[in-house]
């Protein structure tokens, strides 16, 4: 398969920090890449310089088959952007924002306005396209935000955080969209900081963190090595701890690490509906408990385990229960 | 816990200088970045159409300044001759106009730059100069616009021009140009300065001595020597005699050069500085 995205070596420095250091990516076309990090790791930076907005110190890259700093204007051509540093004109509505784009496309007045208003029908914007963009929630804003990157047909598309504070909803709408473009041929390069949404919609995914590439891979592969979900029980009585060590078995097939100190158990979890049979186990025992938790690894543990091998810390808790009635 | 193969990163290539801008990369021409920089310059005009508080700063401010000038100062600086003292301030309150709407100029372009829009058009197959070409025509409209309505109500209250209208517009045509050079030092402004907000605190530090320590509203001959050595440099004072002859027929063009020798000097100044931060802040 033909890449659609190649940089090699790629290094920016600002004024006191190197935000990307021997930067290597390769994203066949017609796949979504992931670029998962925290804060600060340089997603950014590299789709700011795939973008053609930044130039980097160091380092090449060809979009679509064409350099960036040789021909930017070809690669401007076939890239769209949507994310934190793309946005819309908020005092002009979405339709005349895009409609300007498409005139700058080289489209006539008539052809940029049926493009705008057919671009942000299938966004579901037609009720709203002629208010002004201020006016628009988060959600709505992002998907004016991605109609305007779609105007000239890129075969590649940057999508910056393209969720980040937006609620599920809204959220589920983009990765839609997106899987959508995908199916249409576009190449997709994601940046998020969340593993979840790279698991959901990226073919392979690149790590990065303090500025380099720390792991490439599918997600799968990327998920079993920062390890799954695991589940936490502590019954309120002591002698209760037998008892629900012998449910966990039963329901998981593992034997739960026990913490002596606070009688909690904690068992590797694969299927998640065995938190509701768990709870009804735990009812028809009479256990009562203080604490009944799922733990997700978190982007920190993600990091950890794949930064250092071996290391995994207690992650932050989504604790879905408490003391049953 | 069983340890997938785990794909490494590829292996890093020798480190590489970026590539030299190449003989055949693709340019836009320069009458396909005019166009563009028409159809960003519309932006202006539909905001303007669609959103009158846009309109404060074109119309309210400047009429302020002729009513309150007229109405409240007149009768002590002119020493009770209303009508002779907006005879001469009108005038000198068209070049306030484009001087005092090159601010909005800058907020604009700063605005732009922070919410992202500037990345949008910058991430298109668009002229380089697109961007701030647009930004430069749209403005002048706005310089239009307020000249038109300054010179529609001083009419109204009492104003009238004396020459004809070839003068007349070369006189606009003389203000066009005068914000258009002067625009610079507020475009510079709004690359460098990083919150929209901050850009009109510095630039009024600007415009207040270029707009009040002139001859616009008072004459040169009433303040003390060292104000009046600035006030007889300043480019305001220079434009604003030549706008008297132009419109009252009073007095002669001796101080064209000198006005045209100021914008061209805040070209040269303020283009170079502004191209070298567009470049430096948005990282080309």
């Amino acid at each position: 398969m033909p890449l659609a995205i190649e940089a090699e070596g790629l290094v920016k420095r600002f004024k006191d920090t190197t935000a990307l250091r021997d930067v290597h990516l390769a994203v066949p076309a017609g796949t979504v890449h992931g670029v998962l990090g925290p804060n600060g790791a340089g997603k950014t930076t590299a789709v700011r310089i795939l973008a053609t907005l930044l130039t980097p110190d160091a380092g090449r890259a060809r979009v679509g088959g064409h350099d960036l700093l040789k021909d930017p204007v070809t690669v401007r051509r076939s890239i769209g952007l949507t994310g934190q540093y793309a946005a819309l004109d908020e005092e002009l509505s979405a339709l005349e924002n895009l409609a300007l784009i498409g005139r700058l496309m080289k489209l006539s007045s008539g052809r940029a306005r049926a493009r705008a208003k057919e671009l942000l029908g299938n966004f579901g914007l037609t009720d709203a396209m002629e208010r002004p963009v201020k006016t628009y929630s988060g959600g709505m804003r992002r998907r004016a935000d991605l109609a305007a990157s779609l105007v000239g047909r890129p075969s590649v598309l940057y999508l910056d955080e393209p969720t980040t504070g937006l609620d599920p909803h809204s959220r589920n709408e983009v990765w839609d969209t997106v899987r959508g473009l995908v199916a249409q041929g576009v190449t997709v390069l994601l940046t998020t900081q969340y593993l979840e949404e790279a698991d959901q919609l990226a073919d392979r995914i690149t790590v990065f963190n303090h500025g380099t590439v720390v792991a490439e891979g599918r997600p799968d592969e990327l998920k079993r090595r920062a390890g799954g979900q695991t589940l936490q029980v502590r019954p309120t009585r002591r002698e209760h701890v037998d008892t629900v060590a012998q449910i966990l078995l039963g329901l998981t097939g593992h034997i739960p690490a026990r913490d002596e100190d606070s009688g909690r158990l904690t068992v590797p979890l694969l299927d998640p509906m065995v938190m509701s049979a768990l709870v009804q186990h735990l009812a028809e025992a009479g256990v009562a408990f203080d604490e009944l938790g799922l733990r997700l690894p978190t982007m920190d543990e993600t990091f950890l385990a794949i930064t250092s091998p071996g290391g995994r810390r207690a992650p932050l808790e989504e604790t879905l229960g408490g003391r049953p009635a | 816990m069983t340890m997938p193969a785990m794909q490494t990163p590829p292996q890093p290539a020798p480190p590489q200088q970026p590539l030299a801008q190449g003989t055949q990369r693709r340019r836009i021409g320069p009458l396909e970045a005019v166009g563009q920089a028409f159809s960003l310059a519309s932006r202006n005009t539909i905001k303007l159409k669609k959103n009158p508080d846009t309109l404060v700063d074109v119309t309210f401010q400047p009429l302020l300044m002729l009513f309150m000038f007229t109405f409240l100062f007149s009768g002590a600086i002119a020493d009770g001759d209303r009508n002779g003292y907006l005879q001469d301030l009108v005038p000198g309150l068209l070049v306030f106009c484009p001087l005092f709407l090159t601010i909005g100029t800058g907020v604009a372009l700063c605005t732009d730059i922070q919410k992202g829009f500037f990345d949008r058009l910058r991430s298109l197959p668009i002229a380089r100069s697109a961007p701030l070409a647009g930004m430069v025509i749209g403005d002048v409209v706005r310089y239009v616009l307020s000249i038109a309505i300054v010179l529609g109500v001083s009419t109204l209250i009492g104003f009238r021009i004396q020459t004809n209208p070839f003068e007349v517009l070369l006189a606009v045509a003389l203000m066009i140009v005068f914000g258009l050079c002067l625009c610079w030092m507020s475009i510079f402004a709004g690359i460098m300065i990083p919150t929209p907000a901050a850009v009109p605190g510095i630039l009024v530090c600007a415009v207040m001595p270029l707009s009040f320590g002139s001859n616009i509203f008072a004459p040169a001959e009433t303040m003390p020597g060292w104000l009046q050595a600035w006030v007889n440099l300043n480019p305001v004072t220079l434009m604003t005699d030549v706008n008297r002859e132009l419109l009252l027929g009073k007095g002669d063009l001796s101080s064209l050069p000198g006005a045209l020798a100021w914008m061209a000097g805040f070209l040269v100044v303020f283009f170079p500085l502004t191209m070298r931060a567009y470049r430096r802040r948005l990282g080309n």
